[in-house]
């Protein structure tokens, strides 16, 4: 849910990083984190397990300008994407403005990322958001293995609803930006539009 | 789509950061803060400059969330207070209606007994502005009024990621 602030003259809206475990949500925010500019971001958190899987969020705040004399801000969240912290997800997921589902383009991970596509639209439901409607931008990730899908294969399972869909290898951050502007356009548009 | 936007005025932000900086010396803490549940920072007052508020905000939303959903496995409706011990500073949250974090952090200059009482008083006070918030921002969604939104352009969101 987007803050107005009339006072400070800021915009705030929080993005949600969704998708099956090991998918690369947290590279997308590390890979976003280092090649912003300290200016234009904050610290990143990361709630994580000793072995780096995320228990709970990650968190990055960016500035991205300003738009008619306010700051633009937009909340960068992750959520775990292991099956069994679904309460965590949907506790993450209150508030969103806009999602980034990233599937693993990896073929032996088509059903993972099918199920937490339906997930997603459970947990979007039970907040009371619809998900043909909300902001969301579809990233395959991982598209530089060997293993990887088609895009057009992908597709097909994941985004027959043709959401806006990018090709990407986050840990070398192709195709990390043009997401997450995708997302945020989405987000300023549907505030424009005053649903 | 889930629920509208969440607008704070000018107005509205000076009552409320007058609370909080009334706050701030009644309880005799070193700083408060107030967070949207969502994780964004509404106010603060006190000792502020050398803490990363914008990380403070989100990890107590997270911090309530998850007590939220104790709560409900619990049967109870909801944790409305936590206390948080240190060795040096000591953490108060409480919630403001369905809506609101109040953030206490106090030393040994207080004791958890002052700050529970004065955050008692000053959680009414809060809850009467933010009833008064609501209540405008739909008054001013009713009368139809522009939202700093309505005149933005295709190419003003063009414009934030040119590079």
């Amino acid at each position: 849910m987007s803050f107005i602030n009339y006072s400070s003259r800021e915009i705030n809206c929080k993005i949600v990083y969704y998708g099956p475990g090991l998918g690369g949500k947290t590279t997308n925010l590390q890979y976003i984190f280092e090649k912003t500019n300290p200016q234009a971001r904050g610290k990143m958190i990361s709630l994580a397990t000793e072995t780096e899987r995320t228990l709970f969020f990650d968190f990055l705040p960016l500035s991205l300008g300003a738009i008619r004399g306010f700051r633009v801000r937009f909340h960068l969240y992750t959520v775990p994407g292991q099956v069994f912290y679904d309460a965590s997800r949907k506790l993450i997921l209150k508030g969103v403005d806009g999602v980034v589902f990233v599937a693993d383009a990896q073929e032996e991970r088509l059903e993972a990322n099918i199920e937490s596509m339906e997930n997603l639209k459970q947990n979007l439901q039970e907040h009371g958001y619809d998900i043909d409607k909300i902001p969301l931008v579809v990233q395959y990730n991982k598209m530089d293995l060997p293993n990887a899908m088609k895009a057009e294969e992908l597709r097909g399972q994941l985004n027959p609803k043709t959401w806006p869909e990018f090709s990407a290898c986050a840990k070398s951050g192709e195709g990390v930006f043009d997401t997450l502007k995708a997302v945020a356009k989405l987000v300023l548009q549907e505030l424009k539009s005053g649903k | 789509m889930g629920a509208p936007g969440f607008v704070m005025y000018e107005e509205e932000f000076k009552l409320i950061s007058a609370v909080l900086e009334k706050l701030v010396k009644d309880s005799n803490s070193r700083m408060v803060f107030l967070v949207d549940k969502n994780g964004q920072l509404i106010a603060a007052a006190g000792e502020t400059e050398n803490l990363d508020t914008t990380s403070l905000a989100s990890l107590t939303a997270g911090n309530i969330a998850a007590t939220g959903g104790l709560a409900k496995l619990l049967g109870e409706r909801e944790f409305s207070i936590l206390f948080h011990e240190g060795e040096k500073d000591n953490l108060h949250i409480n919630l403001i209606g369905q809506r609101v974090i109040l953030v206490v952090i106090f030393d040994d200059r207080s004791t958890l007994g002052l700050v529970r009482l004065r955050v008692k008083k000053c959680s009414e006070e809060l809850a009467a502005i933010f009833d008064r918030l609501m209540k405008k921002a739909e008054a001013e969604a009713t009368a139809g009024q522009a939202s700093p939104f309505s005149e933005i352009t295709d190419e003003d969101i063009e414009n934030l990621f040119r590079e």
